[in-house]
């Protein structure tokens, strides 16, 4: 059990660092859910299932979508049919 | 030290097929699919020097930069002191932290006798099999409903900031908001259909059995505001629309809050003037039971699913 715990907590560490560090803001918000996950196991761990539902349903559910939203919103997130249909469009007109 | 395998043979391999599967070279399904490389990203000699002159041109006539002295003070302090203050404040909350008494010690002051008489007397006094329930809702209950009202008070700024009124732009923002989206997704609908009235049941439980085991009307109603997250997502606004309305968040919290105000406000009565409460606790351990901490439950998470979903809708759309 303790070396689970020890994995969990390396795998938050890594995460809380991956999500400052990653250059794309999409990546980000997973990682950052990814952290709210691995966090919700250790509040079991630690023996408060009430914070571990809390938790996935907030930290992980509702503002990884509230972020998601956000990133859409801003066009953040670029789809690749678009840049493909750019691309052709441009082979066209050169 | 790795060997070096001829090309042929270390496609035979596993990590060789799982790196052209990864590479999307070779699919379990459609078998050998011609693959285009990705060209590295080249940016034109004209267009470097376009934004080298707009980054030249922001610096020499937006903050004048030759001519004004302060901003040039300024920016040359700013790290400085930005740094400085960092080292100040990670010094100053390593000190608070080491003058904590240490983890775990009986005589600390956490263990006083508040803690005790919430273990003893908790299940006497408010009914509730789970102790944290009893607590935050019982002894604790002003905290509660400070907490939600101050959800209530998130949910009407972000009303006040996203809402949008004209009817044209609301128009411009619902084609907006689907664009890149693909319309009834079957995959997303079935799993939908699948998923959402376990989420929604699960969500009720958790609510429902918040004094009898973990959980709460908090948690619960983020289960629930979740759920219904994901069923707008795969049928659209047109079908939540036929029961979640602006005008019914509004009643919904409206009463919830009430509800909440007038509960707490008659315990708050009785136990200030020393009257006996008449709601009877019942018998620990049934679902009727530890007196007005079912009914504050179901406020809360009314209150929190409403939020967490009118969120969403303001997010991506600005109206209901």
């Amino acid at each position: 059990m303790t070396a689970f715990k020890c994995i969990l907590l390396i795998f938050l560490v890594v995460c809380a660092i991956a999500a400052s560090l990653s250059k794309k803001l999409l990546n980000t918000i997973l990682i950052f859910m990814s952290y709210s996950l691995i966090m919700s196991i250790i509040w079991i761990l630690l023996e408060s299932p009430d914070l571990a539902i809390t938790e996935a349903a907030v930290g992980a559910g509702v503002t990884t979508v509230l972020f998601l939203v956000t990133l859409k919103k801003i066009n953040a997130i670029i789809k690749k049919e678009e840049t493909e249909g750019e691309k052709s469009d441009e082979q066209k007109g050169s | 030290m790795s060997k070096k395998v001829p090309e042929e043979e270390y496609q035979k391999t596993f990590s060789g097929k799982f790196r052209q599967w990864m590479d999307g070279t070779k699919d379990p399904f459609l078998g050998t699919v011609e693959m285009k490389k990705q060209e590295s990203f080249q940016e034109t000699p004209q267009k470097k020097e376009e934004r080298e002159q707009d980054k030249k041109r922001l610096t020499e006539r937006v903050y004048d930069i030759g001519n004004n002295l302060e901003l040039k003070i300024f920016q040359r302090f700013y790290r400085v002191f930005s740094a400085l203050f960092c080292i100040f404040l990670v010094v100053m909350l390593l000190m608070a932290v080491s003058d904590l008494p240490p983890f775990g010690h009986e005589e600390n002051p956490v263990n006083n006798e508040v803690a005790a008489r919430y273990i003893e007397k908790g299940l006497e006094e408010t009914g509730a099999v789970n102790i944290v329930t009893g607590m935050i809702l019982d002894y604790r209950a002003f905290d509660t409903l400070g907490e939600s009202h101050v959800l209530f008070i998130a949910t009407c700024t972000v009303l006040i900031l996203l809402r949008v009124d004209k009817k044209d732009d609301r128009e411009v923002h619902e084609t907006n908001d689907r664009i890149h989206e693909p319309k009834n997704d079957m995959i997303l609908q079935t799993v939908a259909r699948i998923l959402v009235p376990p989420i929604l049941i699960f969500g009720i439980y958790i609510i429902l059995a918040g004094h009898l085991g973990p959980g709460g009307g908090f948690s619960g109603g983020a289960v629930i505001g979740a759920g219904l997250i994901l069923y707008l997502n795969a049928f659209g606004f047109a079908r939540t629309e036929k029961f979640f309305t602006a005008k019914t968040y509004r009643r919904m919290s409206f009463a919830a809050l009430a509800c909440y105000s007038v509960a707490k406000s008659y315990s708050f009565y009785t136990g200030a003037n020393h009257i006996e409460s008449v709601i009877p606790l019942g018998t620990p351990g049934t679902i009727l039971s530890s007196g007005l901490i079912l009914i504050l439950n179901i406020c809360v998470g009314i209150v929190v699913a409403g939020t967490m979903y009118t969120f969403y809708v303001m997010f991506r759309k600005g109206n209901y």
